[in-house]
């Protein structure tokens, strides 16, 4: 474990010097000359030996393992395609959900999901040649039946979680609402009404004001008044 | 009529080396991924990024890179007398410099298979749109969060009744003797664009260079004020961690 203050943190703009010399590179950090430079405006973090930047703004960019919501758009024969709110398209193969034996001839595509479906799904391969590829295998993976479902800026959803979860948390246990929240910036909201207006209320107010630092505070303030 | 008066002041009462007042804002457009909005002097330009995106169609696309499209646009009503809305060809050529302006800032092989549209839309013009524009697009592209190397910044140098000026207006880019813009990323130290109308001794060029990099100094730090002011607020760094 790391100890909060031996971080150091900056505000920083594409072309800003972070570090120079031997230091490792993190996300969104490029080595120029003897350089370690932001390719993004965000914070840079300064942790051990390592720099990396953390964005304040952008769209969602597919990585392996993380877990994204998507809508159905399209089938073929052999695959889904799923809207994961980025420039790429997900790809969910028919032979990941119907197994190896898999035949357009015998099972039809629509039997499991069809166009409008929204997904839970994990992004497995991605190379940046091909389109990214899912799979709905998986505990929480799947077809979503029922809750509310916000979009929020995916740069956002890291300030969302908060550390280790902590503000998640803190919306679920005031609200008695189960959040669950994809990296692409869907978040599925599941409990009762009133529970679900108040957490939907707590997430904009987090996406509106991410860079307070008093954001914890102005959440719970928000929830004790409201519960 | 002459552009310098016997004091050395201009036209619009500038000394020779002062910019035109600029003002900066970032975020402007709701809807597009990244957009900014620049007044410089009489200029009124709207600059909005979308992307990285699908490209349509299909065949443009490249497997190793991102593909970058800029579209510099009049309005019908930015000038004296009604401009035709349809590209001219000033228009496209200027659309073409302004990408190879600001091509050399942006890591475009992290979005292989995609494009990013620039589109920037001259709502009243002045002299230096090109500039003005170069400024905008780069806020506006890391405003959108796609990776870059360097921000970029133009500012035009130029000389009229014999001295040299720095950011001509129209009517100095008109009546003056040479017009000169430059785009330069500030942290790597390097010119992305260089253009010439009008004629300039060697040693006058290097001078006017050496203008139009101070001046391109001064926008980066107006350009640096316009992010601080749209995403970090007056606040300090958040002490919570983050994730």
């Amino acid at each position: 474990v790391i100890p909060l203050s031996s971080v150091k943190r900056r505000y920083v703009i594409p072309g800003d010097t972070l570090a120079r010399g031997n230091m490792r590179m993190g996300n969104n950090v490029i080595r120029i000359g003897d350089r370690l430079v932001s390719t993004r405006v965000g914070m840079s973090e300064m942790i051990r030996d390592t720099v990396r930047v953390v964005p304040l703004t952008g769209s969602y960019f597919p990585r392996v393992d993380d877990v994204v919501m998507g809508v159905v758009t399209d089938y073929s024969a052999f695959a889904w395609e799923v809207d994961i709110n980025s420039c790429f398209t997900g790809i969910l193969p028919a032979q990941s959900v119907f197994g190896k034996d898999y035949s357009p001839s015998e099972q039809a595509l629509t039997s499991a999901y069809s166009i409008g479906d929204i997904l839970m799904a994990q992004i497995i391969a991605f190379d940046r040649t091909r389109d990214p590829l899912l799979s709905t295998s998986g505990p929480g993976l799947g077809k979503i039946l029922k809750g509310e479902i916000v979009k929020i800026a995916p740069s956002r959803v890291p300030r969302l979680i908060g550390k280790k979860g902590s503000m998640t948390n803190i919306i679920e246990s005031s609200t008695k609402c189960k959040l669950t929240v994809a990296q692409n910036g869907m978040v599925l909201i599941r409990g009762t009404d009133e529970g679900v207006a108040l957490a939907i209320k707590a997430i904009r107010l987090i996406e509106k004001e991410a860079h307070m630092a008093d954001l914890t505070e102005r959440i719970q303030a928000l929830l004790g008044r409201g519960s | 009529m002459s552009l310098i008066d016997e004091i050395g002041k201009r036209v619009d009462g500038r000394a020779l080396d002062e910019l035109r007042p600029v003002r900066l804002e970032v975020g402007i457009l709701p809807n597009a991924d990244g957009s900014a909005y620049i007044e410089m002097g009489k200029n009124k330009i709207m600059a909005a990024v979308y992307g990285p995106r699908q490209v349509h169609p299909r065949h443009i696309s490249q497997s190793e890179n991102a593909i970058l499209r800029v579209r510099y646009h009049m309005s019908p009503f930015s000038t004296d007398t009604r401009k035709n809305p349809a590209p001219s060809r000033r228009e496209i050529e200027i659309s073409k410099v302004i990408k190879e302006a600001l091509q050399p800032a942006l890591l475009l092989e992290d979005y292989p298979r995609t494009a990013i549209d620039v589109y920037l839309e001259v709502l009243q013009s002045d002299g230096g749109s090109r500039c003005a524009c170069i400024t905008a697009a780069s806020l506006a592209l890391a405003d959108a969060g796609i990776n870059m190397s360097d921000m970029v910044v133009a500012c035009a140098a130029g000389k009229a009744d014999g001295k040299l000026i720095l950011d001509l207006s129209d009517q100095e880019d008109k009546e003056g003797q040479a017009d000169m813009p430059v785009a330069w990323m500030p942290n790597l130290d390097q010119i992305t664009l260089l253009q010439l109308d009008g004629k300039l001794t060697q040693q006058e060029f290097a001078q006017a260079l050496n203008l139009a990099l101070s001046g391109c100094s001064k926008l980066y730090e107006m350009q640096k004020d316009a992010l601080r002011k749209r995403y970090f607020g007056a606040s300090e760094a958040t002490s919570e961690a983050i994730e």
